[in-house]
């Protein structure tokens, strides 16, 4: 209450010593918000995003016991100190699994996002930027994988090559670079109509320099936007394979598996099924908020 | 008009060609030697000779080409080989096992559609308010969830606390209700979001401003201006919709034991059965080319400027 009353005159006294430059100052201020406030979209998902990052990599140091160990004494057990998360129907801590499943569905996610948007990017550029017949051919094989359901590739090279955590990995990224490939496409379409482009051209720029210092460059916003919405849809893909069982194998621990061995006991025991599906859905959520996120900020920039 | 659906029709060709190889070959690689595996089923070990001689009767011997062929020719009588499991035509496979995932397919299609178009035109109209707000975040999360681990709480919740439907099975209306609400509910969020996108957007152009102006009461602004022009991008959406459901049905029907086309593809992935992931793969790919026809189709019969053919080139 205090602190409203004492600010006009606190401002006016400040107007009245500095004159102009403080008013231009305030000016400058109100029209540049903060960093804190610029990025605040990003701090709760982001944060989210790195403490499973950071667990996922120190499992071997946070989770107390061996993700693989049987103990035949404490089966299906409650929540308790020495088991926050209880124990499954071998007697494993569930913990630890969900340390080291976190690692395991993690990695596979992130490996997938990184090899589709690879293979997406370098498809998009060989389109967009050489275009011609080059073009042509890669736009009509585009049309025909993205005329069925992406779903449906996965399962095809999972069907020819059998189910493991490799080819689950192939399957991802066989299936997933179509759709970024069409997006980075169209964004270096529209790239190349830019003047900068063409001053580079007239230099005398050859081909690398311009896909390396000023296409790439220019799409990375785009790569990050793409890279983390992706990365929340192949959580779920690979959760959900290796949940049928399709992509990682037991007895290695991954979200996905640990929720399909809870199947047969999840009735008497819900933490079994609750624990890992939470982390499931919170890091798929803040790939999400993320991705969205620095859209929004992406897209402010581009119109101020 | 005509030549509208002839262009659309002939970009489907190459997809259902893709479509025909992919599924040729998956059907058509095998582990080891079929006709060495037929003649093996037979009980003696078969000599080189015989093996030759029955390699030469399937056709094994031909060129991949006129394989390919006599393997369509097959196809269009309804032949698409026989399960490395059962030893049954797949088409009798697929044949009993349609008939359920189209009831949930269909049921779920439905029902994601009404909710999730009639929440995004609600949402979208009463844009930021408390509704809205809750809508949204709701959506947020449905998008993250799992369908699977959706389908494991609503058992625990509904069937095994509540008691009030049954865990799992096939039959009459009860054992679908659980399904369709996690099948329904990925498809119903995405629905709803672009819906009320759609409808804001729509709601802010100059032509309701001006029937407003007019002075027509507000029901006739939203029905009879707004809603038709922000519905019509919805209608592509919704074949994309269906590919999403055909999808979600593999994992939903595994777990609810619903002895549809999904659970029967799972099986096949674990038994290397190739001639039945092809199978559905052919099928599922058929018909969702099919629906994606059908709704591009119809959005050139409902939208004028599609008929006089500017813009259509996508």
């Amino acid at each position: 209450m205090s602190s409203t009353t004492t600010t006009p005159t606190a401002l006016s006294q400040a107007g009245s010593v500095t004159g102009s430059v403080g008013r231009t100052l305030e000016r400058a201020e109100r029209k540049r918000p903060s960093l804190l406030r610029t990025y605040r979209k990003t701090f709760v998902p982001g944060g989210i995003l790195l403490v499973f990052a950071l667990t996922a990599i120190f499992a071997p140091w946070i989770a107390p016991y061996d993700p693989n160990a049987l103990d035949m004494l404490n089966m299906l057990g409650d929540a308790s100190w020495a088991h926050p998360f209880g124990t499954d129907q071998l007697g494993r801590d569930q913990l630890s699994r969900i340390l080291y499943g976190g690692r395991v569905t993690l990695a596979l996610s992130v490996v997938a996002t990184i090899g589709t948007v690879v293979i997406g990017l370098l498809v998009g550029i060989l389109a967009g930027y050489f275009g011609g017949r080059v073009d042509a051919t890669i736009s009509t094989i585009l049309t025909v994988l993205l005329s069925l359901p992406s779903l449906l590739l996965t399962l095809a090279i999972l069907g020819i090559l059998g189910p493991s955590t490799s080819t689950l990995l192939v399957a991802l990224i066989g299936a997933g670079w179509v759709g970024q490939a069409r997006i980075f496409r169209a964004a270096i379409l529209s790239l190349r109509e830019q003047l900068y482009i063409d001053a580079a051209v007239s230099l005398g720029a050859s081909s690398r320099r311009i896909v390396l210092r000023h296409l790439i460059p220019n799409l990375l916003t785009t790569v990050v936007v793409i890279a983390t919405l992706d990365l929340g849809a192949n959580i779920l893909t690979v959760t959900s394979l290796s949940f049928l069982g399709l992509g990682v194998q037991p007895p290695t621990a991954d979200w996905g598996t640990m929720l399909n061995d809870a199947r047969q006991y999840f009735g008497q025991y819900p933490l079994l099924v609750i624990v890992p599906g939470a982390c499931i859905t919170l890091v798929a959520l803040a790939s999400n908020l993320l991705g969205d996120a620095i859209r929004d900020l992406v897209d402010v920039g581009h119109r101020g | 008009m005509g030549s509208y659906i002839l262009r659309r029709a002939t970009l489907a060709i190459p997809t259902l060609i893709f479509l025909t190889l992919a599924a040729f070959i998956l059907t058509s690689a095998s582990r080891g030697d079929p006709a060495e595996a037929a003649l093996r089923a037979g009980g003696s070990e078969p000599t080189p000779e015989a093996i030759a001689a029955y390699r030469e009767k399937l056709g094994l011997n031909d060129p991949l080409v006129i394989r390919y062929g006599r393997w369509v020719i097959n196809l269009t009588q309804g032949d698409l080989g026989t399960s490395f499991l059962s030893g049954r035509p797949v088409s009798e496979i697929i044949g009993e096992r349609l008939g359920p995932t189209l009831r949930l397919g269909i049921v779920a299609f439905v029902v994601s559609t009404i909710v999730g178009v009639g929440l995004g035109i609600l949402f979208g109209l009463f844009p930021n308010s408390p509704l809205d707000v809750g809508g949204r975040v709701v959506s947020l999360f449905l998008a993250a969830i799992p369908s699977f681990w959706l389908a494991l709480i609503l058992i625990i919740v509904i069937s095994e606390k509540l008691k009030w439907l049954p865990v799992a099975g096939y039959g009459g209306a009860k054992y679908l209700i659980l399904p369709t609400i996690a099948l329904a509910c990925g498809p119903a969020a995405s629905l709803m979001r672009f819906t009320r996108s759609s409808v804001i957007d729509v709601w802010r152009q100059d032509f309701v401003r001006t029937a407003r102006a007019k002075g027509l009461p507000e029901w006739r602004l939203v029905f009879r201006h707004a809603l038709p022009n922000a519905l019509l991008p919805i209608l592509t959406l919704l074949g994309l919709r269906f590919g999403q459901i055909l999808a979600g049905a593999i994992v939903i029907e595994s777990i609810f034991s619903w002895p549809g086309l999904g659970s029967t593809l799972l099986s096949s992935i674990s038994g290397r059965d190739l001639p039945v992931i092809g199978a559905y793969v052919l099928i599922t790919g058929i018909s969702f080319i099919v629906v994606n026809l059908l709704t591009d189709v119809s959005y050139a019969v409902l939208d004028p400027r599609i008929k006089l053919g500017k813009g259509v080139s996508r």
